[in-house]
């Protein structure tokens, strides 16, 4: 596994045993042997790629992550290249700039080796709600990857990329990370630029790494974060060495169990999985009352900023336009016609959440208990330095099994959504797998801006439960 | 919380989208189900919780008063669906019409 | 008059002169070709992100200052969802319950006029309608240009204090006056930088308040009035004959001078109002809000105080001079160089005004100055020049920026009261007309006007008055 991390690759063509021509080229042979089964990508950029390794051969560029291919959720814009968030509404646009942490990434030189499938504008928690068809679990094509960043967990968990970025809004990396068997982390609120990442909810959403190590996600964590001008809710202060914490260790950190994210709403052999990993840690238990009511916040404050976000796909400016004999026809066809169902939902339920006469009841009381929800993890976070749970309550469940009950699928946040809603940084890591083989994840969380503090402890954790299968890709379907 | 067909349809006017009569059952039923789960939070007794909008705490972000470049035209227009004299087209707009006296 | 009583409330939208638009760095000039002033931001691109211009909550804060409001400590951005194929995002970001300035007033001729807000928003893109007579409901379509979308816009709320048109203009035209000496806005209601809507509503004297009705679309002063006597008669006639009003939105058609009934196809607005999520709280320091508070202008009414006081001007004179953009300035520098304030004033709103109306333009853009206007009362004053000879001289120094010594010399106008050279052009006109000399001598003294008006003629206007006069007088009686 360590051959295939992006630290290793990039000190490899530093120290001149390969270089990044032949990373893209095997890089891209892989995905043209195995993307079949997975349909991790929705477009492959070969050719951009290429020329940026060429550029790195040369050494007209540097960096920490020099000749390191990527693969960016298609929810980030990159200048000249299609962008469509997993939707029909978006089909062909093509921005003309590029996202702050894109931006970034390939100044401290990783290529972007293709845009990655995902849910329909990042809603959703099995990436079947794409208009371009779902992608598959590299560990069971059978199964759901997670989502809604299921085409960048995938492409890494298949050996497409060592690392990949998507965006987390109430789980949309640590879930899909948990159930593909790889490192999926989120950052605090305002670390790493939002410009260019279209939006799904803006007070949520965050983008994060991810990678086969704690040490990557660190890596490519560290190369996007920090102030950023162009984004009002940019932190400002600094990023500090989260590379360097990694093998600091955990001596002195107080681990704390959340309860009310490890009852009965978990699954038997994940629970099992989970309370074997956290084993010899000595963590305590602490009980959390407003986690109970998070999931509803969440899906009352994420619709809510959704269907004002997603106003702006009307069919004037860019992207689909069914015509009508009149503007307002014209919108209302084109978003009929450009929204799958999940979206449309999500909208009408934002929509009448924050209509007059509901406002208070529903967004403004899903306000205050996100109130709660901060409060709880102050007062956590007073008695201990990471608290745990399981990423997520059930391990890969069936391709089409949720599809019918959103309420079910909702579920699927439970144990990833309170970190979105007060902001502080999270990570998955991969704990084991259940007797279907099927990857299990491990969830840390930190107080805000104690990402250091939060790479420190998972990369000891990761070592102690030492997690090293990998998913067997035939490369059979085309 | 029972959604009647006829909020649904306010709604999706609200929201500019356009429902045939399968899909105006199918989001009664739907909202109907997630605003039941939802409203077990409109029931709590908050009144002395201060809503929090956002997760972190900023304020006075700003920014000088000081030009940045624009895109061409060229760039601004090359994704619209339609154009004519450097301008977005649009069919007529009948968002407001005059009815006269 | 009807025996009802009026009540006025007027919404003014004042787009601010700042350099770049509110939330990005394009720039904010009016007049640039079709969207060419426009950026992902201010074209609400998926993945784009406002940022507030430092100088339009400075300008925010000096207007609220002005009109005595009080300024917020800690005011929102919210969100004001509604579609609309010119505001690029499909909401428009506004201020809703926390505006930055609220509860002050304005005296202005006829009664003082509680202001109630002042906050900041975002101006709107601007369509034309094409089709029979450009009018919306005729048109076949519409073009869209974004380059005004995202333009600073403070709208000034009043309280419903104004008790009728001449009232409303009034204050309107204060309003005007204070944002122009403020230095924040062009101000100009014909190029739409300031706009006002109004509501109008008639009650019993002292009753409740009758149903209202809002006025848009006046694009002067005077046609703020008009629209508002008209829509205070129709309302009166609608109850006198026992009808009732119906609440809607009009529009003023300058053309017919009448309003008429704008119906909306959509059911009551509902804009689900909600803070921006993509911006954070504005809490403009109090040192700030000192460092301008200390800086500020001189506002009309204490400059039209010391006017009066100092310079001895007239009410109306004072209000031309405080109206007109420039003239103060000019009679200002005219006066400091020596002239005297009412000869200057005299001027300036006089014929100086005449010709800048004529010429359509501002009186920095005429060839005048305060320097110029000085040696043209000097050179009246010292009798070089008639008072009609001068008022040509102005003519043309303001066409061509000529000093008005230059323009003496170059066309030959001193005057001419050389004694000698007038007592052999009198005695010509004497001999010459042996008639009128003798019914003169007869008694017939108002020929003494016709001997002046023939000196005048032989010196083709150039005669000093008094010294012919004079001259004729005293041949006349020889
Ligand atoms: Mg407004
Ligand atoms: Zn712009």
């Amino acid at each position: 596994m360590s051959a295939s991390t992006a630290a290793a690759i990039a000190r490899s063509i530093r120290e001149g045993q390969t270089t990044a021509t032949e990373v893209v080229e095997a890089h891209l042979a892989e995905i043209e042997r195995t993307d079949g089964d997975v349909r991790a990508f929705l477009e492959v950029l070969g050719g951009t790629a290429l020329e940026q390794a060429k550029a790195v051969d040369a050494g007209e560029v540097t960096g920490p992550l020099a000749g390191v291919p990527i693969a960016i959720k298609d929810v980030l814009c990159m200048e000249g290249i299609a962008t469509t968030c997993g939707s029909k509404i978006l089909e062909g646009w093509r921005p003309p700039y590029t996202a702050t942490a894109v931006r970034r990434l390939v100044e401290a030189g990783a290529i972007p080796i293709g845009k990655t499938n995902m849910d329909e504008f990042a809603m959703g928690s099995s990436t079947e709600n794409s208009a371009f068809g779902p992608t598959l679990n590299p560990w069971s094509t059978g199964h759901v990857p997670g989502g809604s960043s299921g085409g960048s967990a995938a492409a890494v968990a298949a050996g497409h990329a060592p690392v990949s970025l998507g965006s987390d809004t109430g789980g949309s990396i640590r879930q899909p990370a948990s159930l593909c068997g790889v490192v999926g982390m989120k950052p605090t609120y305002g670390r790493v630029s939002r410009y260019g990442l279209v939006a799904f909810a803006s007070s949520l959403d965050q983008i994060g790494p991810f990678s086969h190590t704690v040490e990557d996600a660190a890596i490519v964590y560290a190369a996007m974060a920090g102030h950023d001008p162009m984004d009002s809710t940019s932190l400002p202060e600094s990023v500090g060495d989260p590379v360097g914490a990694i093998g600091r260790g955990i001596e002195g950190i107080r681990f704390g169990v959340v309860t009310e994210l490890a009852g009965d709403a978990i699954e038997p052999e994940v629970a099992a999985a989970f309370a074997s990993a956290i084993e010899g840690l000595g963590a305590g238990e602490v009980s959390l009352p407003s986690f109970d009511h998070a999931l509803s916040a969440y899906y009352l404050i994420a619709p809510a900023e959704a269907s004002s976000n997603l106003a702006r796909f009307d069919g004037v400016r860019y992207g689909l336009r069914i015509d009508a004999a009149d503007t307002t026809a014209m919108m209302r066809r084109t978003r009929e016609a450009g929204f799958g169902p999940e979206v449309k939902r999500r909208i009408m339920l934002g929509t009448y959440a924050l209509s007059a006469g509901y406002y208070d009841a529903y967004y403004g009381q899903a306000q205050r208990v996100r109130t709660l929800v901060a409060n709880d993890f102050g007062r956590a976070f007073e008695d201990f330095d990471i608290l745990l749970s399981p990423t997520s309550p059930t391990t890969a469940f069936e391709i089409g099994e949720r599809t019918a009950d959103p309420l079910a699928m909702y579920l699927s946040d439970l144990c990833t959504i309170p970190a979105n809603l007060a902001g502080i940084p999270a990570i998955s890591i991969p704990a084991g797998v259940d007797s279907r083989g099927l990857p299990i994840g491990l969830q840390l969380m930190a107080p805000a801006l104690e990402e250091e503090r939060l790479f420190a402890a998972a990369a000891e954790l990761e070592t102690r439960i030492g997690f090293d299968a990998k998913p067997a890709l035939t490369g059979g379907a085309e | 919380m029972a959604i009647t067909p006829d909020d649904v349809r306010h709604v999706a006017k609200l929201a500019r989208l356009d429902f045939d009569e399968a899909e105006v059952a199918r989001f009664a039923k739907d909202l109907g189900d997630i605003l039941e789960h939802a409203s077990k939070i409109a029931e709590l007794d908050l009144a002395d919780v201060e809503p929090t909008a956002h997760p972190i705490k900023l304020e006075n972000v700003w920014r000088p008063d000081e030009l940045r470049p624009s895109l061409t035209p060229e760039q601004a227009l090359a994704n619209a669906p339609a154009a004519e004299e450097q301008k977005f087209r649009v069919p007529r707009i009948l968002e407001v019409e005059e009815v006269g006296e | 008059m009807s025996r009802f009583e009026t009540v006025i409330g007027i919404e003014v939208h004042v787009e601010l002169s700042t350099n770049t638009k509110m939330f990005c760095g394009c720039s904010n000039r009016f007049g640039a070709p079709p969207n060419t002033n426009t950026c992902p931001v201010c074209l609400g691109l998926p993945g784009s992100l406002p940022v507030v211009n430092e100088q339009a909550v400075r300008d925010a804060m000096k207007i609220g200052i002005a009109l005595n409001c009080e300024v917020a400590r800690s005011c929102l951005f919210h969100r004001k969802n509604y579609f609309y194929p010119d505001m690029p995002k499909d909401f428009q970001i506004s201020q809703y319950d926390e505006p930055i300035c609220f509860g002050g007033y304005l005296d202005v001729e006829g009664g003082r006029v509680g202001i109630t807000r002042a906050h900041m928003e975002e101006d709107t893109g601007k369509s034309t309608h094409i089709g029979e007579g450009g009018r919306i409901h005729d048109a076949t379509h519409s073009l869209i240009d974004y380059n005004r979308a995202g333009v600073p816009l403070i709208e000034i709320v009043s309280e419903p204090d104004i008790t009728g048109p001449a009232h409303a203009r009034a204050y309107a035209t204060e309003l005007r006056n204070v944002l122009r000496s403020l230095s924040v806005s062009d101000v100009k209601m014909e190029e739409g930088s300031m706009r006002c809507d109004a509501n109008i509503s008639l009650r019993e004297p002292g009753g409740e308040f009758g149903t209202k009705v809002e006025i848009k679309n006046m694009n002067s002063l005077r046609s703020l009035q008009k629209a508002l006597e008209y829509e205070e008669a129709r309302q009166a006639e609608l109850l006198e004959s026992g009808k009732s009003v119906t609440q809607e939105t009009r529009h003023w058609n300058e053309a017919d001078g009448e309003t008429h009934s704008m119906r909306s196809k959509e059911e009551a607005f509902d804009y689900r109002y909600f803070p921006e999520p993509d911006l954070v709280p504005q809490a403009p320091p109090l040192s700030l809000i000192e460092e301008i508070r200390s800086s500020m202008p001189e506002l009309p009414a204490s400059r039209r105080a010391r006017l009066a006081e100092d310079w001895a001007l007239t009410d109306q004179q004072i209000f031309t001079l405080t109206s007109v953009d420039g003239l103060l300035d000019l009679v200002s520098d005219a006066v400091e160089r020596g002239t005297d304030p009412v000869t200057a004033t005299n001027w300036a709103t006089g014929d100086v005004l005449a010709k800048l109306k004529t010429d359509g333009v501002d009186a920095d853009q005429s060839g005048l100055n305060g320097h110029k206007l000085a040696d043209l009362c000097e050179l009246v004053a010292n009798g070089t020049l008639s008072t009609k000879l001068a008022k040509q001289v102005l003519i043309t120094v303001m066409e061509t920026g000529k000093g008005p010594g230059e323009v003496v010399e170059e066309e030959g106008l001193a005057q001419v009261s050389d004694e000698s050279e007038l007592a052999a052009i009198a005695e010509k006109i004497v001999n010459d007309n042996p008639g009128e000399a003798e019914r003169y001598r007869a008694g017939e003294e108002k020929l003494l006007g016709f001997f002046v008006g023939q000196a005048m003629k032989a010196t083709r206007g150039k005669g000093n008055p008094q010294a012919l006069n004079e001259l004729f007088r005293s041949k006349l009686s020889e």
